[in-house]
């Protein structure tokens, strides 16, 4: 191997790794959320996994040497361009800032969720809820019999 | 909380410049980072903190449901009434001309002013909604439990 | 070069935070955790020059959201039992699936790269253009309010429905004799 190909290599890592850290992070989020059985657990690793999301954007948008899309101005406030500065990308910044606002009013949804189900069956983990709703089921199977319309 | 005598005093001094702050970043959103979603945030987070401290009766004396559940809906109804009064004038939905026929940028700055100002009274009328919701609630855990 | 190490930095801290929380069983460190968490991404974004996107990040993450998880952990309970699930297939999938992405990523441009076909489209007629058509200073205020403003409004109904939603499953309103009944029997 020559000494271009190795700068070409590390060049290429450093241009993935932002990548590859949000796929680690993204697993991670889903991983919580099939594996562990407490709800507002589950709710923290889709949160992991959204904030994951959030970064590839905002990692997308980004140019080397750039600064953040705001012009500068004079003392009266007017914009004074300067055609020397890189601006990273805007659009990104727009959908993901939003996103966070509406992701935090999702997620409260979900809270309150959690809340119903802990007054409805007194445990917010999964496998207890489960086993409650199969009992429940059970029961009206044998009161109602197990035929369509009766089974649960 | 009624016997943090420091966090009352400090909460007391911090929720005036909490609320203040909230509303340069409303206002100056068109110059520095900031805006409508982040000042709601801001100012719900003033009202939140005031809530923890002082209980939710001293909140609900400064702010009550009623009014939280409207904001939620005016400020919906201010930015989707910007759009409907373009509409009225002869441009299209949301385009701002018709805040200044003559001089388009100007009519541009209103139309963001308008939205934004939309934008932050719903997002703080939905996370003040939001915490006044968890915090009704009889809490099965006491203060010492924790 | 200062520059990629802060980021490398900064995100291997952001998926250490995330792995910690994995095994975590105490439900309250896991939301501080995920407070300190918050706090990594708004920080990353900074560096990445997302500073509307931290400001945001920084007000939702580390403040709001703590809050109403410590609310919903004092209306339900501290801790959550240790996992008793076959944890061997969620891993492989989780293992395929990320392998598969990572895949995927092989071909994009690299970080930063300012010919990316994302940075070459509509971003650079915002950037040139929204000095005369808007003349505002700060372009994501100019696109978020103005040239996506129909966008923006459906954010801002989501939000008002979210918002609506929490308001149904467990406000406490005064004349709902019917639920507080129900409840005391």
């Amino acid at each position: 191997m020559t000494t271009g190909d190795n700068e070409l290599m590390i060049e290429f890592l450093l241009g993935h790794i932002n990548y590859w850290l949000f796929v680690v992070l993204m697993m991670t989020g889903l991983y919580i959320v099939i594996v562990r059985g407490n709800y507002v657990k589950k709710i923290v690793g889709l949160n992991i996994f959204q904030t994951a999301v959030f970064m590839f954007y905002i990692s997308i948008g980004k140019i080397t040497g750039g600064t953040a899309p705001i012009f500068p101005t004079d003392s009266q406030g007017r914009i004074r361009p300067d055609p020397d500065i890189v601006y990273s990308n805007p659009l990104p910044h727009v959908l993901i800032l939003t996103a966070i606002v509406v992701g935090i009013a999702t997620t409260a949804l979900g809270l309150a969720l959690i809340v119903r189900i802990r007054e409805e069956y007194n445990t917010i983990e999964e496998d207890d809820v489960l086993e409650i709703e199969t009992k429940l089921a059970e029961q009206e199977n044998r009161i109602h019999g197990f035929g369509p319309g009766g089974g649960a | 909380m009624r016997h943090h005598l420091i966090l009352r005093v400090i909460t007391k001094i911090l929720v005036g410049p909490i609320i203040l702050y909230g509303l340069y970043v409303q206002f100056h959103g068109d110059f520095s980072p900031g805006g409508g979603f982040q000042a709601g945030v801001i100012i719900a987070v003033a009202f939140t903190l005031y809530g923890i401290v002082f209980g939710l009766r001293a909140v609900y004396a400064v702010l009550p449901p009623w009014v939280v559940h409207r904001l939620m809906a005016l400020g919906l109804l201010i930015y989707a009434g910007v759009g409907i009064l373009n509409m009225l004038s002869g441009y299209e939905f949301l385009n701002y001309g018709a805040f200044a026929p003559n001089h388009p940028s100007h009519g541009q700055h209103l139309g963001i002013l308008w939205v934004e100002t939309g934008v932050g009274i719903t997002v703080t009328g939905v996370m003040i909604a939001v915490f006044y919701a968890f915090a009704g609630r009889p809490p099965r855990m006491g203060d010492d439990d924790w | 070069m200062a520059e990629t190490i802060i980021n490398v930095v900064l995100f291997s801290m952001l998926v250490l935070t995330a792995l910690a929380l994995v095994r975590m069983e105490r439900l309250f460190t896991i939301v501080m955790l995920a407070g300190v968490f918050s706090l990594l991404a708004a920080m990353l974004f900074v560096t990445l020059d997302a500073v509307d996107v931290a400001f945001t990040e920084a007000a939702v993450g580390a403040g709001v959201s703590t809050v109403l998880y410590l609310g919903t952990i004092a209306l339900t309970a501290r801790g959550c039992k240790p996992s008793v699930r076959p944890s061997t297939v969620p891993l492989l999938v989780c293992i395929i699936t990320g392998a598969v992405l990572i895949w995927g990523t092989l071909d994009m441009p690299n970080f930063g790269d300012a010919e990316a076909p994302a940075e070459v489209h509509v971003a650079q007629y915002y950037l040139t253009e929204s000095v005369k058509e808007i003349d505002v200073p700060n372009v994501v205020t100019s696109i978020l309010a103005s040239y996506r403003g129909f966008d923006t409004l459906g954010e801002v109904a989501v939000i008002f429905a979210a918002g609506v939603g929490v308001l149904l499953i467990i406000s406490r309103m005064p004349g709902q004799g019917r639920r507080k009944d129900k409840e005391d029997s």
